[in-house]
């Protein structure tokens, strides 16, 4: 008897259909991860946004950071919840027992992750240009962008999958997920921080958002980043590195 | 090599309670064993240790000749599990499904391992639509074709009756028999007496961690006092009341 062959990227591939299929099939996912952000940037900028003062006379391309960020927020919660349900059901057990790969029954709900929040994000941008978005910046800043967006999803999506392996119940997994809505609300991703009240603005300032929100704002509008950017990818670094350690040892206990 | 399965000495502690106190049993290939014991008796537990789900504190276990703890990648070569709650993907068909486990498997020709499966199990008309429809019948029969795929040497089925319908129960115990009739080895776990002495070659009775009975039905009928002769008037039972009023309708539907 040879070695066993494992096939990762069929296997990955497989698992990624799976759950992509999971994603398209369910008009609530789609509803909640794209259409309520588009519901929240059509509010701001149309009913909120002429008494909002940001020193810009172009207030989507104010919001659109923390639209974007509110996006993939809510739409890590359904990776928890897809998590949740496979550990629940024991299709995760059929997986385990099989000959596969088997890293890729967790990996092919991040990447799931991963592409459906690009996804909606490019489909919030679209909106976004409907309402007047303009960007002057190049390649180099969107491909920033992309990074920080794609660092900030990989990040939330391993706190998602804690979430997922670890609770009991459905509340749970969905709950877990307001902190994280609601977090961009005290940023500065729909007003400057400058005009909160002192401890406010002392969190505002100081919480991850504001710096992520700030770096991919400066960036669209094409000027310079300055610190914001490193401590932007600091936060998510960190985050995702603390959380991907956690959840592993969530996984590993769960199916070892 | 003659055994499909060898445990010797099995244990296995969750925090401070015991479940398996030294567990021994051999299954002979092609045979069907079932493993009876009242619910919380450990039945599972040894399914998950023999499907390399869960590893034992002590002892060793064998299956198909592989060290499940040291060989773990060649047991899920030659096994497949069909747990206890149907492990099957409700968001996609039934079809999908069974193209989902053979890609798994690497199968080369999956569209028409898929197709004969669905006939074999009488779901060629449902193959379109997704689980969630399926009755508690149609899902156990899809997760048993699931497991199906690849021709596994021996199948694992916990508690495979649990929560069916009288006449899905028979409908199971006609595929396992066929399974064993193929030469495929069948370790199932049961609470139903009636399902192993329909069904096993062997049973091993399982209580608080031990197994304290083993052998075939004659061998454990022994054990007890002789039968008496007694003389009772036989009524039908529900069950057969039951199954002779449906029975008559659904087989002049089958076997057209």
């Amino acid at each position: 008897m040879g070695t066993i062959k494992t096939y990762f990227f069929s296997d990955m591939s497989v698992m990624l259909g799976r759950s992509m299929r999971h994603v398209f099939r369910s008009m609530d996912t789609i509803i909640t991860v794209t259409l309520m952000p588009i519901a929240f940037m059509l509010l701001f900028v149309y009913v909120f946004g002429g008494a909002i003062q940001t020193g810009t006379d172009n207030y989507v391309n104010y919001l659109l950071p923390g639209i974007l960020l509110i996006a993939i927020a809510s739409g890590i919660s359904y990776t928890a919840y897809r998590l949740f349900m496979d550990m629940q059901r024991g299709i995760f057990e059929r997986f385990h027992s099989m000959p596969i790969a088997r890293s890729t029954v967790l990996w092919g709900h991040v990447l799931t992750s991963l592409v459906s929040n690009a996804i909606s994000v490019v489909v919030i941008i679209l909106v976004a240009l409907i309402m007047g978005f303009r960007s002057s910046a190049g390649v180099l800043s969107w491909l920033a962008v992309v990074g920080i967006l794609a660092l900030f999803t990989l990040a939330l999506t391993w706190i998602a999958a804690i979430a997922g392996l670890s609770t009991k119940s459905v509340d749970g997994v969905s709950a877990f997920s307001y902190p994280l809505i609601f977090l961009p609300f005290i940023s500065s991703a729909f007003v400057p921080t400058a005009s909160m009240p002192g401890p406010v603005r002392a969190f505002a300032e100081n919480q991850p958002v504001t710096s992520i929100v700030d770096a991919i704002r400066y960036l669209l509008a094409g000027q310079p980043v300055g610190n914001d950017i490193w401590i932007a990818l600091a936060w998510c670094l960190g985050i995702l590195i603390v959380a991907y350690i956690f959840a592993m040892w969530v996984y590993r206990r769960k199916s070892a | 090599m003659e055994k499909a399965i060898e445990a010797k000495a099995l244990r296995k502690s969750f925090k401070d309670t015991e479940v398996l106190k030294g567990v021994d049993f051999e299954v002979k290939r092609g045979d069907i064993f079932a493993l009876l014991g009242t619910n919380g008796a450990g039945k599972t537990t040894i399914v998950k240790i023999l499907t390399t789900l869960l590893k034992q504190d002590g002892g060793t276990a064998t299956v198909n000749g592989f060290d499940v703890a040291s060989k773990p990648d060649n047991v899920r070569q030659s096994i497949s599990l069909t747990g206890q709650f149907a492990a099957v993907d409700e968001i996609l068909t039934g079809r999908e499904n069974l193209i989902m486990i053979a890609r798994l498997r690497h199968l080369r020709n999956q569209r028409q391992v898929a197709d004969n499966l669905l006939k074999r199990f009488g779901l060629t008309d449902a193959a379109d639509r997704r689980v969630s429809a399926y009755s508690g019948g149609m899902r156990r029969r899809l997760d048993l074709a699931m497991s199906l795929i690849g021709k596994p040497q021996l199948i694992f089925l916990d508690e495979p009756t649990t929560g069916l319908d009288p006449e899905a129960r028979i409908e199971v115990w006609k595929i396992v028999k066929e399974l064993a009739d193929s030469g495929t080895t069948v370790f199932l776990t049961t609470q139903y007496l009636e399902e192993a002495e329909q069904l096993a070659d062997q049973i091993a009775i399982l209580h608080e961690g031990k197994i304290i009975a083993g052998g075939t039905l004659a061998e454990l009928k022994k054990l007890f006092p002789p039968a008496k002769v007694e003389y009772v008037e036989k009524q039908p039972t529900l069950e057969e009341i039951f199954l002779a009023i449906v029975g008559k309708r659904r087989k002049s539907k089958w076997e057209q």
